[in-house]
């Protein structure tokens, strides 16, 4: 692997070395290396490009890594992940794409991943996006998140897209059985004149399932956001929806909330705020002595933390 | 340490000009000194004037000799003059720590920041990665604020009515605080207040009315006709003395 695929995976896996346990990289469309382990199995897809990851029942404190790195311009990935997560389990899984694209061909990046989490198994996903690159060239996420969540399942996905990605659209899709949860966590900062389209639909269909969708945004410069999310409430179950959103310069941000309650006792809430910094935060930072465009850049940071 | 000059501050709207502040002489020296005055008096309008928030229509402001009227709140942050809200800010994402860290202007440890919340009677260990926003009570934020004014150890703290919007027994810690910070300070602290308690640990008073400044003088000269002016127009308050 070369300077700037390592470069990249620190940054969208925070690796510096090669991670413990299970992992796969997956560099400019092909496999750079893999790993399994006495409960985690990786096993290439034979009639499409992806991974299946099958993770055992009742494993424990292990983590899976499977990022994905571009640096060759012009680049077109496709890639189908399933993920398998066994009765009982409890892992974390960390993926990523980064594109280091320094030509003026479009590169681009499209992963379909579904989880498939057993009863009772808890999963924290991870996922972070970051595109690089001194040419042209644009940067073209496509992300697709499938959920299915089994009884008394948990998952938390916490999505991270702070840089250089010129065009993006996310969509989730979410089903959670009785008692299962799904907690979502997305950031998001887009400048220049990036687009992001995220987009989320949960079906809350058991009896006493719960999700959280927090999203807080930064659009800055020329760029466009559009934040939808759908909650839809078919069982005793609670759901909740949050965008958050800073807007600055010429930025535009869409926020279209939406929630659906086909069940006397769903309990639905959605929020969503879209405002540009306060002048009084501004103010108060500059009388600790910060000047106005380090005051912006505490603001912006710690509203993304 | 701070002198103003001749300093007056107006607004315009489309048919009236409103004088706030009206030709203000005054120079403060190290010490601790009270502003106090009827509410719309120009009492924080004085104080966001020292800090740079506002321009005054004329005049000059001086703090160690050095013109500053013109200077930005950043430069005159950096010169020495802290600023504490009367409504201190929300933040959603920083936390206390990061707040504590920036007024300091410098890495500090978790211990240190431990020292200045622990100053404004708050447990560190309780705050100190509390995000400083919504879920924070006027009385902690207040506390913050201060905390944030100790760390940055300027020549010169302002603070604007430290008393506003909190409950009594915050109050009693409160002033406990500024007690203790008469009696460690180096350097010169205006506070603006209404209160009884805060005057009576001042070494001097202003008294800010109509945009003027009525009396300046000390705290045993000035305090004593206050209450008294206030015990005569008030009954109530005579009959429960």
């Amino acid at each position: 692997m070369d300077k700037i695929q390592l470069d990249l995976l620190s940054k969208v896996a925070d690796l510096h070395k090669t991670p413990e346990g299970a992992y796969n990289i997956r560099a400019n469309g092909a496999l750079g290396a893999r790993n399994t382990t006495a409960n985690v199995d990786i096993v290439s897809k034979t009639d499409k490009d992806g991974i299946d990851i099958i993770i055992k029942p009742n494993t424990k404190n292990e983590s899976i890594h499977i990022p994905v790195i571009i640096s060759k311009s012009g680049l077109e990935d496709l890639v189908y992940n399933d993920f398998y997560i066994g009765e009982g389990a409890d892992v974390v899984i960390v993926a990523g794409c980064g594109i280091h694209n320094c030509g003026t061909d479009k590169s681009q990046h499209d992963g379909i991943h579904t989880f498939h989490v057993g009863k009772g198994a808890k999963i924290k996903y991870v996922e972070r996006h970051y595109g690089e690159g001194d040419g042209n060239g644009e940067n073209i996420m496509n992300p697709t998140t499938v959920i299915e969540i089994a009884e008394d399942g948990y998952m938390e996905m916490e999505t991270t897209q702070i840089k250089g990605i010129d065009s993006t659209n996310r969509i989730t899709n979410a089903t959670l059985a009785k008692g299962a949860k799904l907690v979502v966590k997305e950031k998001l900062m887009t400048h220049g004149k990036q687009y992001a389209r995220t987009d989320f639909t949960v079906d809350l269909n058991g009896e006493g399932s719960g999700a959280n969708i927090i999203s807080r945004s930064v659009a800055k410069d020329d760029s466009n956001q559009i934040f939808k999310s759908n909650i839809n409430g078919n069982n005793k179950c609670s759901g909740h929806t949050e965008c958050d959103a800073i807007i600055m310069d010429n930025a535009k941000v869409v926020a279209i909330p939406e929630i659906t309650a086909n069940h006397i006792d769903a309990e639905l809430i959605h929020e969503a705020a879209i405002g540009k910094i306060a002048g009084e935060q501004l103010i108060k930072l500059m009388t600790l002595g910060l000047t106005e465009k380090e005051a912006e850049e505490q603001i912006v940071s710690g509203f993304l933390k | 340490m701070l002198k103003l000059e001749n300093i007056s501050f107006e607004v315009h709207t489309e048919d009236t000009h409103k004088g706030i502040l009206k030709n203000i002489n005054l120079e403060i020296d190290d010490g601790f000194v009270a502003i106090t005055g009827p509410n719309g008096g120009g009492k924080s309008t004085l104080a966001k004037i020292i800090a740079g928030i506002y321009q005054p229509t004329s005049g000059k402001i001086y703090f160690d000799g050095v013109d500053i009227t013109d200077m930005s709140i950043t430069e005159r942050a950096n010169l020495g003059i802290s600023f504490a809200f009367q409504q201190p800010v929300r933040f959603k994402g920083l936390t206390v720590k990061d707040l504590i860290t920036l007024a300091a202007g410098k890495k500090i440890t978790v211990s240190d920041a431990c020292v200045y919340l622990s100053e404004v009677g708050l447990c560190a260990r309780d705050y100190i990665d509390r995000e400083v926003n919504a879920s924070l009570s006027g009385g902690e934020l207040k506390r913050i604020e201060i905390a944030m004014i100790n760390a940055r150890g300027t020549r010169l703290s302002v603070f604007d009515e430290p008393e506003a919007g909190i409950d009594l027994w915050s109050f009693n810690n409160l002033i406990q605080v500024f007690e203790k910070m008469h009696n460690k300070t180096q350097g010169s602290i205006i506070i603006i207040s209404h209160q009884e308690r805060i005057l009576n640990i001042a070494d001097k008073i202003v008294v800010v009315a109509n945009g003027e400044i009525k009396q300046y003088g000390d705290k045993n000269d000035i305090l004593p006709a206050l209450l008294g002016k206030t015990a005569t127009s008030c009954k109530a308050l005579m009959d429960n003395a």
